[in-house]
């Protein structure tokens, strides 16, 4: 059955900003000693949807929490949504942070509170009415297909409704960048592309700018050759040959970005790393 | 630098960087009652969970304390003709120091505990970068209302361990030493003064800031998955312990120079 959902406003990137929603101008921190990313630079624009790819533990969870600034950078500069937050306080960053949207690796769900409070977390905090937060929830758990959740505890829930919910919680509040920790890290292939599926949907049918996450070229592919067709309710594949344009690729390897680009020029790429990894 | 004064090194600049970040985390925990947004709600949840909840071990702590008090102390007066100051002895030592101390020590294995493998899971799971990332402030939402909830509670609890400790030892007077109640009673009254119920009602007020800011503060710095959790949990009852009877013993000496002028 095909449907559409009803937000309360669009995303910024659909008013026409031609603004980067995350600019990031030689990035680097390190832990103990230990330098994770070094010299990091690259640009997410409106519309966009940047797919961060590399091995395990290279520190792209790290990059992604630097973007909303859950880290701060040992050096550089980072713009989000044009304001300066490399040193910002945290107060100042909870308004930011409210129009960004972020799916955790484990999906992070208050254990202790039910699906529809998780879900309306946001919107609870700022003193909304009972119903409107309802409704909200109601819409956002139908977005990814799991409005009989409502009620349930996060323990009762599978490792991929989890993540469906978080990310009703991600978009609840139509953010204006969202971004996604491995959506599909642990999970069976079957439910990977369900929530492939549901990424695909979100950037297809509400265009949300997004920075993607992930070690599973299999999910990146998937994300370029694929577009949600809202009739059939469901992910297509693009006609042969086709690619979605807006959808292009970062690479980190070492601590360093050693790809920015799109996926033709991923796929050329004649780095002995890129090759390798996408062997 | 020989390897053995560089541990010791590296040893004593972490003591004094947990140290640092333990004070600005209690000024922060403090500062957020003056700022918005106020969560009562979970402050009364965490005064349940808390106050309510830690009621039946003050109840049976006390009891047997003051008990256990009368107990002793009458068989070392009687020596001298003085079992009638039974009832002297055990309010002055439980409303002075017994009741804050013992209340402060169970509520600290109870909830210093509890709050550090609470939050110290949120933390292992990210739910506390997950509730920064939504736009809350975890120091206002999760620490702040465990501070105010835990003073305050710990305050009552100590107000009903000074009753049932009295009530113990007048139980064992009467009862097993068969003392006469009414005197147990007067004498117990007429010992106290304004001084020693101040005394013993401030020591609550301090250990129970201790206990939250202690749990909080181990809970919060938590990493390396559940045996992190297991290490803040036991570190934070160790040191709000330790820091209970040592600011205890401060208090003290401070309530003695205010009020008796020694």
């Amino acid at each position: 059955m095909a449907y559409s959902v009803q937000f309360a406003h669009e995303p910024a990137s659909a008013h026409g900003s031609s603004e980067p929603v995350v600019v990031f101008e030689h990035v680097s921190i390190g832990f103990n000693d230990l330098k994770v990313l070094k010299d990091v630079s690259f640009q997410v624009g409106p519309g966009e949807t940047r797919i961060l790819l590399g091995p395990a533990g290279v520190g792209k969870s790290v990059l992604l929490k630097l973007v909303n600034g859950l880290l701060r950078p040992d050096s550089g500069r980072i713009l989000l949504f044009g304001e300066d937050i490399t040193h910002m306080t945290e107060r100042e960053l909870f308004p930011l942070r409210t129009r960004t949207g972020m799916v955790f690796q484990e999906g992070a769900l208050f254990d202790s509170l039910a699906v529809r409070d998780n879900v309306g977390y946001q919107l609870m905090e700022r003193h909304k009415p009972v119903d409107e937060v309802d409704r909200r929830v109601r819409d956002s758990l139908r977005f990814v297909e799991l409005e009989h959740t409502y009620d349930l505890l996060p323990a009762s829930l599978s490792g991929g409704m989890r993540r469906r919910v978080a990310i009703a919680r991600a978009i609840i509040d139509q953010p204006d960048l969202i971004l996604y920790d491995s959506p599909t890290g642990g999970l069976d292939p079957i439910t990977s592309t369900t929530i492939i599926e549901l990424v695909v949907k979100e950037r297809d049918v509400l265009g949300t700018p997004s920075l993607l996450v992930t070690h599973r070229l299999q999910d990146a592919f998937t994300m370029v050759t694929h577009r949600f067709d809202q009739t059939q309710n469901k992910m297509v594949p693009l006609p042969h040959g086709q690619i979605n344009a807006k959808t292009s690729f970062l690479v980190l390897h070492d601590g360093k970005l050693i790809f920015d680009g799109t996926t033709a020029e991923l796929i050329t790429s004649q780095d002995p790393f890129i090759k390798e990894f996408l062997a | 630098m020989p390897l053995a004064l560089e541990k010791i090194d590296i040893v004593a600049k972490r003591m004094v960087l947990a140290v640092q970040d333990y004070s600005i985390f209690c000024w922060q925990s403090v500062a957020n009652l003056f700022r918005t947004p106020k969560y009562w709600g979970d402050v009364l949840q965490q005064a349940d969970l808390i106050g309510v909840g830690s009621v039946p071990i003050v109840v049976l702590t006390g009891f047997f304390t003051g008990g256990v008090l009368a107990l002793q102390s009458a068989q070392s007066l009687a020596q001298f003709g003085a079992q009638a100051y039974t009832g002297r002895f055990v309010s002055l030592s439980m409303i002075r120091e017994l009741a804050p101390v013992l209340t402060g020590l169970m509520v600290s294995g109870r909830n210093a505990g509890g709050m550090a493998s609470e939050l110290g899971s949120m933390q292992v799971t990210e739910q506390i970068d997950a509730m920064r990332a939504l736009g809350t402030d975890p120091m206002k939402k999760l620490v702040t209302p465990r501070m105010l909830s835990t003073v305050v509670m710990l305050f009552l609890l100590t107000i009903i361990s000074d009753t049932l400790g009295t009530a113990g030892g007048a139980f064992v007077s009467v009862f097993i030493n068969n003392q006469n109640g009414t005197q147990y009673f007067t004498s117990a009254y007429q010992a106290l003064a304004y001084a020693d119920i101040a005394q013993g009602l401030t020591k609550p007020l301090f250990f129970g800031f201790i206990i939250a800011t202690i749990g909080c503060f181990f809970g919060m710095r938590t990493t390396g998955g559940t045996q992190g959790v297991g290490r803040s949990t036991t570190q934070a009852v160790v040191v709000s312990s330790i820091l209970i009877i040592f600011v205890d013993f401060l208090l003290s000496r401070a309530m003695l120079w205010i009020f008796s002028g020694f």
